[in-house]
């Protein structure tokens, strides 16, 4: 084939060079620009969001040099390895969520830490990974769509942690792990009656689920969604202060570093979860667009790169990933502006905080494998 | 693996995935749809309305109080000063829970029930976002604990005003009144803009009276505060216009006297400035610290004024109204020679008492119960001054009859508030047919004439009337409305003089003389006042029956008899050639005009020999 490329003197002529730094390396070239336009975006806005304390960007800096030595990491690692891993890496977060249960270290009523040897973590974390991996390998090797009885399995699968997180309790990473179960099986081609029937389940549970599962304080907070004036010290100061410093902002913003809200520290959590309510004060709008933007480029790249895989399990694994970076943007934007309760989901790559960013580019590591992969199967 | 990739359908399952990433991305750009339209919403459409609020976060519109304008008395000596306070209040709104804080508050420094209970009262009726405040006079090591505990106590401030205090005490209660924190009443009918940050209004007296000039404009300042409510930085400021400083005609050192003088009794000096109708001084006993009243007086110091038997919040200046008694007898004279009834020289016959004729009921003359016979076979004018006889003025007042005595008196300012510029004046009685008619719907009767004039009976008078009058009687009838008002902000502010009484000088002598007479000649019924006097004066002794105190107390056995003796008054003016000074005393239950007229020599010797001493 080289022989050939070489006789065509205008033909593709990176196609008869040497393999590419980036295809070397397993770097997906556009995801990684969009990721590193999204990342740099994110330290301005924390910069200012952190009430201009150049610190908090140099650590967050750090964490973001973290990240991406981690997802190039990933990305050179071969798919097969990933799924004989996945079902490893599943059992031993689920036993660190069973050893949270019993030695877990808590903090405000939550018992969700871990800590070995001086470090503490959240083996949620790790689940946000190892569950799509794990339902993905098992679904993987079977006929697609997936029979009922693999169905059942894969139910299984999730539930287990969810269920265990949900205890800890942590509903916001409960549902964002059963989030990304369900895009597995989803992407996996599930049938339609599935997922009506979850639908019509999840709908019929809601009232036995407010009932008997949901504590005090998670009632709270979607009542507080639901109408926020009706605590306007309380739970729904965060809502009113986020609000207003959303529509504050208007369609231009107040300027970088300019923000009254979040600066007069009226906003909480101006630099984590509620960072987007900063950014969308200062930068207004159109810099809420921008974000935007930047957000559905990546995921349309994930959801090409899926399209783009070669094998059932870089698909699957690739498309569910994307869809589960989506509903962390989703949450999170919904809640700051109002339209979702209040939950612990960080605006992804954005907000300050090492771990999910860490977590997060571990995905776009497995994504860049997936993309790669394809193209040493077509090379 | 390569086993199982031969069992699928690979075509199936890409046409799939395929279909379902197509979902998936109109699911996605319908969801983040939404999410744009939430922000769209907020940002676009509502963008007004958050703006204002942001906006309203950040910029908070902050009153500036202005000072209160200081009083001085006319020697410039600071009787209405303000001093930095510092205050504890709250703005309810940024605490979370009011209970819990004022809980904590209550464990970090005293606050009494009452303090309790007018925040609360006062936060009913407060504006949004107003600071409410609870605790006045903040010790430093109050304020130390406060600011270590702060941070946990959004809404919480502490900050320093200037409060209205008062250097002399209860020294001027009743001449300056005072100022106290505004209720809800009065926060009803107070200009909303003009109190704004403003916790006292001037309640009594010349701080009530002159609340307009004393109070100021508010200023106001736009600052930008955080969160937790601290001012950041000032955007704009409005500088308030402070309240105008007053000078009284109040002279310390005269007050100083008629306040010692009146010792522990009950009563009321009013001295007047005859060259002016300033008011040198406005002693009525008991009074009270008026520094109590800044910031809020306790119910339990409250109810120990209010209910006291002496009732020390009465200002019996101006509002106590006493019969005059024979202090009247100068303007009695006065009306009789103007009417033409009497002249220097006409003499009356003094059995020791009188008979209306046709009538067999006899008046006494108090002289008869001491000598058992009246004061001389007949009894001039100068003989009726001097020793206060009675049947003369009997003998007068019939001839006068009561309409045309109150003809001849009202000039001298009886039976109407002379207008002095503080509250509650009460205008006294002077009774004429037509009053009687009309306040008690009766006919009047000869023989109240008798007693009215000897100023018994109906009539009523206030010490301040009696220092007014007795000022009429010093000028040759000038008549100055009594003034406690010197000058504003140094400009000084002069009140147009009523119509003078225009009468023959020599009926001025006649009474000049019979006056001068009670005091230097020694039959007068005010000699020991001669002793070592380094001026001439002339007086008016008086006493009083008692009728009643003037509140409805209850009595106790004890005090019974000490509240039942006469009331003893006197008024003078001095020096007698160009009198400069005009003043009337009572002492209640004093027994006599003995215990009243000392204390004008005292008041007289503070104001003509302040140079001297």
């Amino acid at each position: 084939m080289g022989d050939y490329v070489r006789q065509l003197p205008q033909g593709s002529a990176d196609m008869a060079r040497p393999p590419s730094f980036a295809s070397r390396f397993h770097i997906d070239v556009p995801l990684l620009l969009l990721l590193l336009a999204l990342t740099t975006y994110g330290l301005f806005v924390l910069y200012s969001a952190s009430g201009g304390q150049m610190s908090a960007v140099i650590r967050q800096g750090r964490f973001f040099l973290i990240a991406y030595v981690v997802m190039i990491g990933l990305a050179q690692i071969r798919l097969q390895t990933f799924a004989r891993a996945a079902p490893w890496l599943y059992a031993v977060g689920v036993a660190a969520l069973v050893a949270v249960a019993f030695v877990g270290v808590g903090a405000k009523g939550a018992q969700r830490w871990l800590e070995i040897a001086g470090f503490r973590f959240q083996p949620a974390e790790i689940l946000k990974l190892s569950v799509p991996l794990a339902l993905a390998w098992y679904l993987a090797d079977r006929t697609l769509p997936p029979r009922l009885k693999y169905l059942v399995g894969s139910l299984a699968l999730l539930g287990l942690p969810a269920f265990l997180i949900l205890r800890q309790p942590d509903l916001g990473t409960a549902l964002l792990i059963a989030a990304s179960g369900f895009f597995v099986l989803f992407m996996a081609g599930i049938g339609w009656r599935y997922i009506l029937g979850a639908v019509v389940v999840a709908f019929s549970s809601a009232w036995p689920v407010w009932q008997f599962v949901l504590k005090d304080y998670q009632k709270q907070r979607i009542l507080t969604m639901l109408n926020p004036e009706g605590d306007k010290l309380g739970a729904g100061w965060n809502i009113i202060q986020s609000k207003t410093a959303i529509g504050s902002g208007g369609w231009s913003g107040k300027g970088w570093l300019q923000g009254t809200q979040s600066h007069l520290d009226f906003l909480p959590e101006s630099h984590t979860d509620f960072i987007i309510a900063v950014l969308a004060e200062e930068f207004g709008l159109r810099g809420v667009l921008i974000l935007m933007g930047l957000y559905l480029l990546i995921l349309l790249r994930g959801f090409w790169i899926g399209v783009q895989a070669q094998t059932s399990f870089g698909r699957i694994i690739a498309g569910s990933l994307t869809l589960t970076f989506f509903v962390y943007i989703f949450v999170n934007m919904g809640m700051v502006a109002g339209l979702l309760p209040v939950v612990g989901v960080p605006l992804p790559l954005v907000s300050a905080g090492g771990t999910s960013v860490v977590t997060l580019m571990a995905g776009f590591g497995i994504l860049m494998a997936v993309s790669t992969e394809r193209r040493m199967v077509t090379a | 693996m390569p086993n199982n990739i031969s069992l699928k359908d690979q075509h199936l399952e890409s046409r799939i995935y395929g279909a379902r990433t197509i979902t998936a991305i109109l699911i996605v750009l319908a969801l983040l749809a939404v999410v744009l339209m939430r922000y769209s919403k907020l940002q676009i459409t509502e963008y007004e309305k958050y703006r204002v609020e942001s906006e309203r976060n950040r910029v908070q519109l902050q009153p500036l109080p202005p000072k209160r304008g200081l009083i001085f008395d006319r020697n410039g000596v600071l009787l209405a000063d303000n001093r930095p306070s510092y205050l504890l209040s709250i703005v309810s709104e940024r605490v979370a829970d009011l209970d819990a804080t004022l809980a904590e508050l209550q464990a970090l420094l005293p606050i009494s029930e009452s303090d309790l209970e007018k925040f609360h009262k006062k936060r009913k009726w407060s504006r949004a976002y107003e600071a409410v405040p609870l605790r006045f006079h903040l010790t430093e090591d109050e304020r130390a604990r406060l600011a270590v505990n702060r941070h946990r106590m959004p809404g919480v401030i502490v900050d320093a005003r200037l409060l209205r205090h008062y250097p002399h005490g209860e020294l001027f209660s009743h001449a300056l009144g005072y100022v106290g924190r505004i209720n809800e009443q009065e926060s009803y009918d107070l200009d909303e803009v003009d109190y704004r940050g403003t916790f006292h209004i001037g309640k009594v007296g010349v701080e009530k009276y002159y609340e307009d000039i004393l109070h100021g404009e508010v200023g106001y300042q736009n600052v930008e505060t955080n969160a937790h409510g601290r001012v950041l930085r000032v955007l704009e400021r409005h500088d308030p216009i402070p309240g105008a400083d007053l000078v009284l005609n109040l002279d310390i050192a005269v007050q100083q006297a008629a306040f010692d003088a009146l010792g522990d009794r009950r009563g009321a000096v009013v001295a007047i400035d005859t060259a002016t109708g300033g008011v040198l001084a406005l002693v009525s006993k008991p009074g009270y610290d008026t520094n109590l009243f800044v910031n809020g007086i306790s119910s339990k110091n409250y109810s120990a004024l209010r209910d006291s038997l002496d009732v020390p919040l009465f200002n019996r200046a101006v509002q106590g109204q006493y019969p005059p008694g024979s202090t009247i007898k100068p303007m009695m004279a006065m009306a009789g020679l103007q009417s033409g009834l009497v002249t220097p020289e006409t003499t009356v016959p003094d059995p020791g008492w009188y008979k209306l004729p046709g009538d067999s009921r006899r008046y006494r003359d108090w002289i008869l119960r001491i000598r058992g016979t009246g004061h001389a076979p007949r009894v001039d004018l100068h003989m009726a001054l001097r020793e206060s006889c009675d049947v003369y003025f009997y003998d007068l007042g019939r001839r006068l009859t009561i309409d045309r005595m109150y003809e001849y008196l009202h000039p001298f300012g009886f039976g109407e508030r002379t207008g002095l510029d503080t509250t509650s004046e009460q205008r006294g009685v002077l009774p004429s047919t037509r009053w009687k008619r009309e306040a008690r719907a009766q006919v009047w009767y000869p023989g109240e004439t008798i007693s009215a004039s000897i100023g018994q009976g109906y009539m009523l008078s206030t010490p301040l009337q009696l220092a007014m009058a007795t000022s009429v009687i010093a000028t040759r009838g000038l008549r100055h409305p009594p003034r406690f008002l010197y000058s504003i902000n140094g400009e000084r502010v002069v009140e147009p003089d009523l119509e003078p009484i225009v009468t023959e000088d020599a009926y001025w002598d006649a009474v000049y003389r019979g006056m001068r007479a009670v005091v230097h000649e020694s039959k007068g019924t005010a000699k020991k006042l001669a002793k070592g006097i380094q001026y001439e004066m002339a007086g008016k002794t008086g006493t009083s029956q008692v009728i009643g105190i003037p509140q409805n107390a209850v009595y106790n056995e004890a005090d019974v008899a000490e509240r039942h003796r006469h009331h003893g008054l006197f008024i003078a003016f001095a020096p007698l050639d160009a009198p400069t000074i005009a003043v009337a005393i009572i002492v209640e239950n004093g027994g006599g005009s003995s215990v009243a007229s000392p204390i004008a020599r005292h008041v007289i010797d503070a104001w003509l020999l302040r140079d001297a001493g």
